[in-house]
């Protein structure tokens, strides 16, 4: 198996609507991926499927040679298919460090240990800080996460998903939100994240996009209307009507 | 002020030592309050033997409510389950008083085990009726097995025999309240460690976002239902600690009344922190035990207005309030917390 | 042959009076999403009321009656104002602690002023005599309880599906914000079926004082058999409280003709039953 991460023919309807028709992607290892497409393409339903937080009508997800489609949502996680969440998911009364230090232990299967120590494990403490270093979060460790940053906030959301040790990384928008000053610094940590992980990443940013992705997959109507090179985008005739008409249309309902 | 600095190294501040000794402080105020009360109140001491036990209710509760985010009105089905168990084992021949204890906390365990099974199916309001319909069945199946529990009688007739062969429980209840404040102290450092172990903040996670934690990987079912578990042990002690204190175990100690009341000691102590529910319930408590010697109606109206004043004022509870003031104090000093 | 006659005829009429109270519950909660415990409190005051109207005053049960709805519509707007509006919105457990609040308040002050004793509605004569309706003799009370509660039932279907009123109330339940830019005045809406709500656990409270008998400790004695009619119902749906409401009248009046010794045993284990299958009741809506 050259893919570490397949979907082939993933559909859902809900009723008689489709939001996800027959989608049918692949990723090596290192692959950086990026999936756009205009608001309502079902971007985010495509995550969900994937990810295992709703079931697909049909369709396989095939995670390093293994069909995971009758997973749950928690046992994807454990095989190394790790998402981020477009609004921040935190805990605003614990620390960034707390949240990576549950991450690691989760993992490591201590996290349900009733009479062990939160803290105090050097192995586990060292690669908190090591996340926690490469994304520029030391100085706010122990800063409750309701007092940081929204970029910072973003950050940690992707030192969880680190935590995890991913074989596949969904990221939903991970600039979404965050002023464009602080862009600079997500897109830093996106370049830093492991080189052998396959990275597919969920943005509305062109600049992020162009800047990270080496291959682009453009999502419509729930459909893959386009696949290649982010270079190759802006002239398809499909993405622009995609994009443009979709445009067109909301202007004559407005 | 820049909004995301470069990484840098901090010092850590020492925060584990400070926690060790805020702790140890926490612990042994609880200690010199209890001993406080043996010998201020020595004619008391059985109504103090039962704040003990109810503390342990409200813990347990505590547990599942502020640490999991789980409302329960139906608390007070631990603490009976535990209290029967106690009194039927007594009955029947085992009289040690630490082995009615391990009873207690077994069968309450037990039907935490049974009620999370059941309260964890739910979501929100169903979950909170659900809680409500197990103790009122639990109410009625004690009412009626009157061949084992004595119905509406309660179950009477326990002799516990000395502690440790030495200390016998005496007529003025010197001695079970001694035990049940050596078992209250165990309990809360044992419970200390339980809060701030992995389990214990994954439980907190639980509460604030499942999902989040469904996507670090770890399911939510076995983690809360494990806690309902060691929640029905604690309650399990309080129901056993008061069956051998006061040699009686009756319905009230299955009752809704007694889950709604643990319920507001807890919030009227605060959510989420056990010293808040040990604060409650000292208070409600000892309020109860003035106010409704005048008049219960006058009781129950205080208790009401207390409680909207709560919601209204300091959410938190007593142990918010406190947490907010010793803050702004620290705030104004101008140092960071 | 006629012992099931018999108990079917009680659980309908026992089943009938909680809907009357249980209704407005369900409204208040499947409508503005708050969990009223103390509802039972306002059915509590309007007994306390119509006792002290018939018993006191002298006045005839139909002014009895009206004089309860309105005194307790009246006692409930500064609490809307002043302590409901408070938490619309906010977590359960925040309801929860506020309304047995306001329970443990009216409990309190009610038997501060009426005195720790159980109120009786005297009935008038037309009321208390045996009907005969040809296969059976009733109690006139039992078909007034009925119809009471079949046109409770056809009114409120009336008020929400055709009048105007109605298609406000289902707008602001579907979408408040959306409600309130097409310019529906949803706080109006809001206060008007919360006084709806209130009247009709005033008008259950005293018709039905002869099946849930006014006495100190009403309001929280009942209050878990209403919280659990509603969550079994579906908050918030008509058809939902009526079946839950037969069925449960059904399962506790067959309960206590057949195995008296028993009690409320039945009653509690099938509301675990149908809690677990059904968790957002038999009519509730996906939230």
């Amino acid at each position: 198996m050259s893919d570490l991460f397949r979907v082939e023919g993933l559909t859902k309807n809900f009723g008689g609507l489709a939001v996800s028709r027959n989608i049918s992607l692949s990723m090596p290892a290192g692959e950086r991926l990026a999936l756009i497409g205009p608001n309502g393409a079902g971007k985010t339903t495509f995550v969900n499927l994937v990810t295992g937080q709703i079931r697909p009508s049909a369709g396989r997800v095939v995670l390093a040679g293994e069909d995971v489609t009758g997973l749950g949502a928690v046992r994807r996680v454990r095989k190394g298919l790790v998402r981020t969440f477009q609004v921040t998911r935190l805990f605003s009364e614990l620390t960034p460090e707390e949240h990576v230090t549950l991450t690691v232990l989760q993992r490591e299967g201590k996290a349900r240990r009733i009479l062990s120590r939160f803290t105090g494990h050097s192995d586990v403490a060292g690669e908190v800080e090591g996340i926690l270093s490469t994304l520029g979060l030391l100085d706010v460790a122990r800063r409750r996460v309701g007092e940081i940053a929204y970029g910072q906030q973003r950050l940690l959301e992707i030192g969880i998903a680190l935590a995890l040790r991913p074989k596949v990384l969904l990221l939903d928008e991970p600039a979404a939100g965050v002023p464009s000053s602080d862009t600079p610094r997500i897109e830093q940590a996106l370049e830093r994240l492991p080189p052998s992980l396959a990275v597919l990443m969920i943005e509305h940013d062109m600049d992020l996009v162009f800047r990270f992705a080496r291959r682009v997959v453009v999502l419509a109507a729930g459909e893959i209307i386009f696949e290649g090179l982010p270079s190759e985008v802006a002239a398809d005739d499909r993405v622009r009507e995609a994009y443009l008409g979709n445009y067109a249309h909301a202007r004559s309902v407005a | 002020m820049q909004v995301v600095a470069q990484a840098q190294r901090v010092p850590a501040p020492s925060s584990v030592g400070n926690r060790w000794l805020r702790d140890a402080i926490g612990l042994a105020l609880i200690v010199a309050a209890g001993l406080a009360g043996y010998w201020l109140f020595p004619d008391n001491l059985a109504l103090l033997t039962r704040v003990i036990a109810v503390a342990l209710l409200v813990l347990s509760l505590d547990l599942i409510t502020g640490y999991c985010g789980v409302a329960s009105l139906g608390q007070a089905s631990l603490f009976g389950a535990g209290a029967y168990a106690a009194g039927i084992a007594c009955v029947n021949g085992v009289t040690e008083p630490l082995t009615l204890i391990v009873i207690g906390a077994v069968a309450g365990a037990a039907a935490g085990l049974l009620m999370g099974t059941i309260m964890l199916r739910a979501h929100g309001l169903a979950q909170l009726v659900l809680s409500i319909a197990i103790v009122q069945l639990f109410h009625e199946a004690a009412n009626k097995a009157s061949a084992y529990t004595g119905g509406s009688d309660g179950l009477a007739g326990l002799t516990v025999s000395p502690l440790f062969g030495l200390f016998e429980f005496d007529l003025w209840g010197q001695t079970a309240y001694l035990f049940g404040l050596a078992l209250l102290v165990v309990v809360f450092v044992v419970l200390k460690f339980i809060v701030s172990s992995p389990f214990g903040m994954l439980c907190r996670g639980i509460k604030q976002d499942p999902i989040r934690i469904r996507a670090m990987g770890s399911f939510v079912f076995p983690v809360l239902l494990k806690m309902f578990v060691i929640s029905g042990a604690v309650a399990g002690m309080g129901g056993a600690l008061a069956a051998i204190s006061t040699q009686v175990v009756g319905l009230d100690s299955v009752s809704f009344e007694l889950s709604a009341n643990a319920l507001v000691m807890l919030v009227l102590g605060g959510l989420g922190s056990l010293y808040g529910a040990l604060v409650g319930t000292v208070i409600f408590m000892g309020f109860e035990h003035i106010v409704s010697a005048i008049n219960p109606f006058h009781w129950m109206t205080m208790v009401g207005a207390l409680l909207i004043a709560v919601v209204l004022a300091a959410p938190g509870g007593l142990s918010g309030v406190l947490e907010t003031i010793t803050r702004s104090a620290r705030r104004s000093k101008g140092g960071r917390p | 042959m006629q012992t099931v006659l018999s108990i079917a005829i009680d659980a309908f009429a026992y089943g009938m009076a909680l809907f009357i109270i249980c209704i407005g519950l369900s409204l208040t909660m499947g409508l503005m999403r708050v969990v009223n415990l103390a509802h039972g409190a306002f059915a509590m005051i309007a007994g306390y009321i119509a006792s002290y109207a018939a018993r006191d005053l002298g006045l005839g049960y139909a002014a009895a009656i009206f004089l309860a709805i309105v005194g307790t519509v009246v006692i409930s707007i500064p609490l809307e104002r002043l302590l409901y509006r408070r938490i619309y919105g906010r977590p359960e457990l925040t309801q929860v602690l506020m309304t047995i609040g306001i329970t443990f308040c009216v409990i309190g002050i009610t038997n501060y002023f009426f005195g720790p004793t159980l109120k009786t509605i005297p009935l008038p004569g037309s009321l208390s005599q045996p009907v005969d309706v040809g296969f059976k003799t009733i109690a006139a009370h039992r078909l007034f309880v009925m119809a009471c509660g079949v046109v409770v039932a056809g009114g409120l279907w009336y008020l929400i599906e055709k009048t105007d009123f109605g298609i406000k109330l289902r707008a602001t339940v579907d979408n408040a914000a959306m409600a309130d830019a097409l310019g529906v005045r949803t706080q109006v809406v809001y206060a008007v079926s919360f006084a709806i709500a209130i009247g009709l656990a005033a008008l259950g409270g005293v018709v039905g004082a002869e099946f849930l008998p006014i006495e100190p400790y009403y309001a929280l004695r009942y209050m878990v058999t209403f919280l659990v009619v509603v969550s079994v119902g579906g908050a918030g749906s008509i058809p939902g409280a009526v079946a839950a409401c037969l069925l449960l009248g059904a399962v506790d009046t067959t309960g206590r003709y057949l195995m008296p010794e028993f009690g409320n045993f039945f009653f509690y284990a099938a509301v675990i039953a149908i809690v677990c299958v059904f968790p957002r009741g038999f009519f509730g809506r996906a939230q």
